[in-house]
């Protein structure tokens, strides 16, 4: 077998992400729509871990910063979750429709 | 193969940094054993030491002064009928307490009992301690939840809840430790000359740094090590749902908690989950602030003879042990009814004599000193839980939260500023 | 394939290790998107983001991976679960999980699985000759100077934005502002 180089994160990492992007766009329950965003964020995440290997410990300090970034999303998008939830009482992103024509 | 067996015994680092696996799975059967073990002797300890500060007995009947009581309870909860609630989720109800059982016991990887002896000393060694330990939280989230009861319910949400904010003041306490191991000055004041060095995450790295700076940082710039260390010793107490912080899983309160609905093996899993964790963040207290596997006063009391006699302890405790045994042997009463008790506490006391005179033998003498300091800083640890336990009355849990959040935070704060500054400044 | 195994040396296993974790993401990936109940999806993410921090220990970055342990599997996902745990709802088990967007998201998959060959096709010249091995002993204490040196501004807005998240989601949580 090859050895293991960068080429084999980015295609686990891109693979990631396009399980995450089918998550986001084929999914009815809010949550795991939102799951789903963690999966891309993690799969940026280990695509600019693996290419700090090669060019410094930039990428690193930025996937740091993604992870703090995703924290505070998460916390926000689950709190507008409740929200929603305690008017209507559904996580079925279909029927947040109250502002369609 | 015997090459590759033969020299790992003379290198000077852990097997995981060498990269051997072998003694690398040979550490990690030590100390999965290790722990099983003082698992089985924390349960009787604490029944006996409980039982003793409210006077009374504790078990005395299974074997010779309860001896074998952890072994029949072990017994018992195997054959017991495994009860998987209707409508639990089942796999998910499966899951929860392996997760616990794993988040305790990947802790023990950096755990240094000496110099070389630990299974590996990671670069990150502090921060994945704490991580792993953050993870149970999980276990017992997914435990509450997948029981499909109220009690459960509202025990694990309490426990989560109450976990997660103990781990911050902890964070706290550990950064507080870990900013004393830049510097390099000698004693409780010393900051040393100069720009400070870089401090470590490294369990190892921290203890040597202690052992540079000739000082436990329990007594750095006192008393701000003082506080932070007390601060790590109650919010561990929290972390570990243990009493005085046990509301979520006291039988009088919540009717066990998120683990009410778990039987037999399952609930054992639980418990021996909770006993290492235990120990887990005992030794973590144990490696940032008293000294790790150093023995007391290696500075001040230095030279062959005191490096002798403090090398004499380990044998001597045993023996103590073993006397303690005798002495149980003759208050033994002379009825043909124990005579089968009589001749099991003999043969427990000797077997105690004997690993007691094994510890004298010059070779094993010099190996054992790192892991006996260290086991016996952590025994002492584990003895002041159980003396929680025994002593204080149970937290509501809007107590305990302010407790966490109102008291220990801003505490946990103002020792890390103090000692930065003290840092700086001196 | 002989293995000489010495102090010192690399493990060999490197390569079982990455399409071992690899593959654990992927799987858990797959078990996000499609499992009707989400408290399993939960769990799934949770093995996923263990099984990356694995990765990240194999990309030299201790410090990323137990960031990672810490914040990501042991703070946001303990989030996700209080919340599934608060919104699950008998009735919504039952409905129809999926949309009958499935051909939009198969679309976009593709599109977004040749946009990346070509990214790579044509920036394949664009990687540097040799790897800058970064030393592992001291991985923490080089992202501490970088963050408070280089990227210290950064750092004082991410944390500005931890208290804006904070606040935010309190006002919004509550029942009566």
């Amino acid at each position: 077998m090859a050895p293991i180089g960068t080429l084999h994160y980015l295609v686990v990492a891109a693979a990631l992400f396009i399980l995450g992007v089918i998550g986001v766009l084929t999914r009815r329950n809010v949550v795991i729509i939102l799951m789903s965003i963690e999966l891309i964020l993690n799969a940026v995440n280990l695509n600019l871990v693996a290419f700090s290997r090669l060019w410094g410990l930039h990428g690193q300090v930025f996937a740091i910063f993604v992870i703090t970034d995703a924290a505070a999303e998460a916390a926000v998008g689950l709190g507008i979750l409740i929200a929603f939830f305690r008017n209507k009482e559904t996580v079925n992103v279909d029927e947040v429709d109250l502002l369609k024509w | 193969m015997l090459n590759y067996v033969t020299s790992y015994l003379s290198s000077n680092t852990t097997p995981g940094q060498a990269g051997n696996v072998l003694w690398t799975l040979i550490y990690i059967l030590i100390v999965f054993g290790g722990v099983s073990v003082s698992v089985i002797a924390m349960n009787w300890l604490e029944r006996k030491a409980l039982a003793h500060f409210q006077i009374r007995l504790g078990p005395m009947r299974v074997g010779p002064h309860g001896l074998l009581q952890p072994i029949a309870d072990a017994i018992k909860l195997m054959t017991k009928e495994d009860i998987i609630p209707a409508e639990a989720d089942k796999f998910v109800f499966m899951l929860a307490p392996l997760i616990i059982l794993c988040a305790s016991f990947a802790v023990y990887i950096v755990i240094p009992f000496g110099p070389t002896h630990a299974i590996t000393d990671l670069n990150i060694g502090i921060l994945f301690m704490l991580g792993v330990s953050s993870l149970s939280v999980l276990g017992i989230v997914m435990a509450g939840w997948a029981s499909n009861s109220h009690y459960p319910l509202i025990g694990a949400l309490r426990s989560s809840a109450q976990m997660v904010s103990y781990e911050v003041a902890m964070g706290m306490a550990v950064v507080s430790a870990v900013l004393m191991t830049s510097l390099h000055g000698l004693g409780p004041y010393g900051v040393g000359v100069g720009t400070s060095g870089t401090g470590t995450l490294s369990m190892i790295g921290i203890v040597q740094a202690q052992q540079e700076q000739h000082v436990w940082f329990l007594f750095k710039f006192f008393p701000l090590g003082f506080i932070a260390c007390g601060i790590f010793a109650i919010a561990m107490v929290a972390e570990t749902n243990r009493a005085p912080f046990d509301l979520p899983e006291a039988e009088s309160e919540l009717t066990a908690g998120f683990h009410t609905e778990y039987s037999g093996l399952r609930w054992s899993l639980f418990m021996l989950g909770e006993y290492a964790a235990m120990m887990a963040v005992s030794s973590i207290a144990v490696t940032l602030w008293l000294g790790g596997w150093f023995r007391p006063f290696p500075n001040t009391l230095t030279g062959q003879t005191w490096d002798l006699v403090f090398s004499l302890f380990p044998g001597l405790t045993f023996l103590g042990l073993a006397a303690i045994a005798f002495v149980g042997v003759v208050r033994m009463p002379k009825h043909a009814y124990f005579r089968a008790q009589t001749i099991g506490l003999v043969g427990f006391g000797a077997v105690l004599g004997l690993i007691g005179l094994l510890l004298f033998v010059p070779p094993v003498r010099d190996r054992i000193q790192d892991i006996f300091w260290f086991v016996a800083k952590v025994a002492g640890f584990m003895y002041l839980y159980i003396w929680y336990r025994a002593t204080f009355p149970r937290y509501r849990f809007d107590q305990l939260m302010k407790v966490g959040w109102k008291v220990l935070l801003p505490i946990g704060i103002g020792v890390l500023i103090l000692t930065a500054i003290l840092g700086v400044v001196l | 394939m002989q293995q000489i195994v010495q102090p010192g040396m690399q493990p060999v296993a490197t390569t079982f290790f990455f399409y071992f974790l690899s593959g654990l993401i992927l799987l858990s990936g797959v078990f996000v998107i499609t499992c009707k109940n989400a408290v399993h999806s939960a769990l799934a993410l949770i093995f996923g983001l263990l099984a990356q921090a694995g990765l990240y220990l194999m990309l030299y970055a201790p410090f990323v991976a137990g960031v990672q342990i810490i914040l990501y599997a042991g703070g946001i996902m303990v989030l996700f679960l209080f919340v599934i745990m608060l919104v699950n709802l008998e009735r919504s088990r039952r409905e129809n999980q999926f949309n009958k967007q499935w051909l939009v998201g198969l679309l976009a998959a593709v599109a977004l699985g040749a946009l990346f060959v070509a990214v790579y096709a044509k920036g394949k010249n664009l990687f540097p000759y040799r790897i800058a091995q970064p030393i592992e002993t001291s991985n923490t204490q080089e992202i501490g100077v970088m963050l408070y040196g280089k990227y210290m501004f950064a750092f004082e807005i991410a944390s500005l934005l931890l208290l804006v998240a904070i606040i935010g989601a309190v006002v919004m949580a509550k029942k009566r502002i």
